[in-house]
């Protein structure tokens, strides 16, 4: 299996709080690889780090040592362009947010942000990721309609379009499923066995239960520090570790 | 007392606070429509004063006016609008943005007339562009920044946060999430802004006095360098300098300028409002 993110003990600390713990993961290309675990984990302030969005807080002293290498290279090192690696590494977050633009303009918006003008090419792309999010039949006649006007669970979707028009190499999903209705959230899981053929994929899951349902490879967390990290059946049928088993099981949470 | 006699006494108290308010502004205006509109003519509105200023019209104030509300634009609202991108889009919490927003609630505060004496000073004397109307616009515009920097930045940081984090996740610059997210969203609000700074400029006396104001010319200016006449001064000017004035032509001046700041705070009201309407978010 080919490694795509290779996390090398991370420690991410906001002014007091350490957020990670010496985090080592090794992030499998074309897989889903899941983070789970209680609130206040650091799911997600791992997944920020991946795309350094976390570079974004600007109330607090952040700091981070250890090493995250995408394909081999060091996407802290300096001069690395941060624009180009957050179109190579995607993210889709927990509550769809569309800009306050048209359809046509937030699927178009990464493309054209990095200079593609070809009215052309960006009609394509349009087509294809809204066809990849399955939400192409439903808005193919209204492409430059607000796309706030769309319902919850389309909004998502768009969301989705929107990230794959970046044609990324990793996709970040942070809690995808949180707002979305039991059907739609089954279209969401099934599209992303579509999508692993093309993607990395790491999703920070809605429940356990999802957790189960979708992880190639799952890694546990726990209060900043991973705790166990396998293939998904070993995991949520024999964890090594008791507190994952405490976890899965629901003894707390 | 009960609970409920001084509940309706309270509710009684705000509620008269509330009317008195609006008492001034619906007397001003209506007194100076009543005493005023008499002299409301075409002649009044297209001539020049004749008669030492006793009869004729006042359209040199007026184009003055105009004139100096648009140099002021011109002046004020690049650096306002710079400066309030800057400080809420970019700037980090320094010794050195703390002391910007220090200067600019300062400049707040200073009189106007002080604004007149150092426009005066620099523009009029220093810069030696002399009595003209672009020294009386970069007064002017000196004057509003304040204003347009607050309300600027204001409307930048109404501009939720998460569109700004969503586009950097997509590969976005700093500038482009700036140019393509933020500022659209929040024009009207800035406009706003703009136009309640050049509506106190457009009605101030203090800072022309000195820098651009004349007393009386024959003819419209033809030079940003020249002087002109401007509805506040020739306001000042008619009801203190002129012996014998007519009350009628005071009041018609007062009429003019105040339909015109008045003006621009309804074209400020109305933008925000249908933006309110429009706005998605």
């Amino acid at each position: 299996m080919v490694t795509k993110f290779l996390i090398q003990s991370l420690v991410y600390r906001f002014s007091d709080t350490v957020a990670l713990n010496r985090v080592t993961l090794d992030i499998p290309a074309n897989q889903i690889t899941v983070v789970f675990g209680p609130s206040h984990a650091g799911k997600s302030t791992l997944l920020r780090c991946l795309n350094r969005l976390n570079d974004l807080i600007e109330y607090e002293e952040t700091e981070l040592a250890g090493r995250i290498l995408l394909d081999g290279q060091d996407i802290y090192a300096p001069g690395v362009d941060v624009t180009e690696l957050r179109r190579r590494v995607g993210m889709v977050f927990a509550l769809p947010i569309p800009l306050p633009l048209t359809i046509h303009e937030n699927v178009t918006y990464g493309p054209r942000m990095r200079g593609e003008k070809q009215p052309g090419r960006l009609d394509e792309l349009v087509e294809r990721s809204l066809r990849q999010a399955a939400l192409w039949d439903e808005v193919k006649d209204r492409l430059h309609d607000p796309a706030m006007r769309l319902s919850g669970g389309q909004q998502q979707r768009l969301c989705v379009a929107r990230t794959l028009a970046l044609e990324p190499e990793v996709i970040l999903l942070d809690n995808p499923t949180s707002g979305l209705d039991p059907l739609s959230t089954a279209k969401v899981e099934s599209s992303l066995q579509e999508l692993k053929e093309q993607y990395t994929i790491v999703l920070v899951p809605h429940s356990v239960q999802q957790a189960a349902r979708v992880a190639d490879v799952a890694a546990f967390m726990l209060g900043g520090e991973l705790v166990e990290v396998g293939p998904g059946e070993r995991i949520f049928t024999r964890p090594r570790e008791a507190r994952t088993e405490d976890y899965i099981t629901g003894r707390f949470g | 007392m009960s609970r409920q006699t001084s509940q309706k006494i309270a509710f009684a108290l705000l509620t008269a606070m509330a009317v008195i308010v609006v008492v001034p502004i619906v007397l001003v205006v209506v007194y100076i429509v009543i005493q005023g509109f008499g002299a409301i003519s075409w002649e009044f509105l297209t001539g020049f004063p004749s008669n030492g200023m006793k009869s004729g019209g006042i359209l040199p104030a007026v184009v003055g006016t105009v004139v100096l509300t648009f140099g002021t634009a011109l002046a004020s609202i690049p650096i306002s609008v710079g400066a309030a991108i800057y400080l809420a889009e970019y700037a980090r919490d320094s010794w050195l943005t703390r002391a910007i927003r220090m200067a600019i609630v300062n400049l707040a505060g200073i009189p106007s007339v002080v604004y007149g004496l150092f426009g005066l000073g620099l523009f009029v004397l220093f810069l030696g562009l002399g009595t003209s109307i672009v020294a009386g616009s970069l007064t002017l515009g000196l004057m509003t920044m304040p204003v347009v920097i607050s309300t600027a930045e204001e409307a930048l940081l109404t501009v939720p946060q998460r569109f700004r984090v969503v586009s950097h996740s997509l590969g976005a610059t700093r500038w482009q999430t700036v140019r393509q997210v933020v500022l659209p969203n929040a024009i009207p609000g800035i406009l706003t802004g703009v136009i309640l700074g050049l509506e106190r400029a457009a009605g101030e006396t203090a800072p022309i006095l000195f820098t651009v104001a004349a007393f009386y010319l024959p003819q419209l200016p033809r030079s940003p360098l020249d002087q002109t006449m401007a509805l506040p001064y020739h306001l000042y000017v008619i009801s203190t300098q002129v012996p014998g004035m007519p009350l009628e032509m005071q009041y018609g001046t007062a009429l003019v300028l105040l339909v015109m700041v008045l003006g621009m705070n309804l074209v400020a009201t109305l933008i925000r409002s249908r933006f309110r309407r429009r706005r998605q978010w």
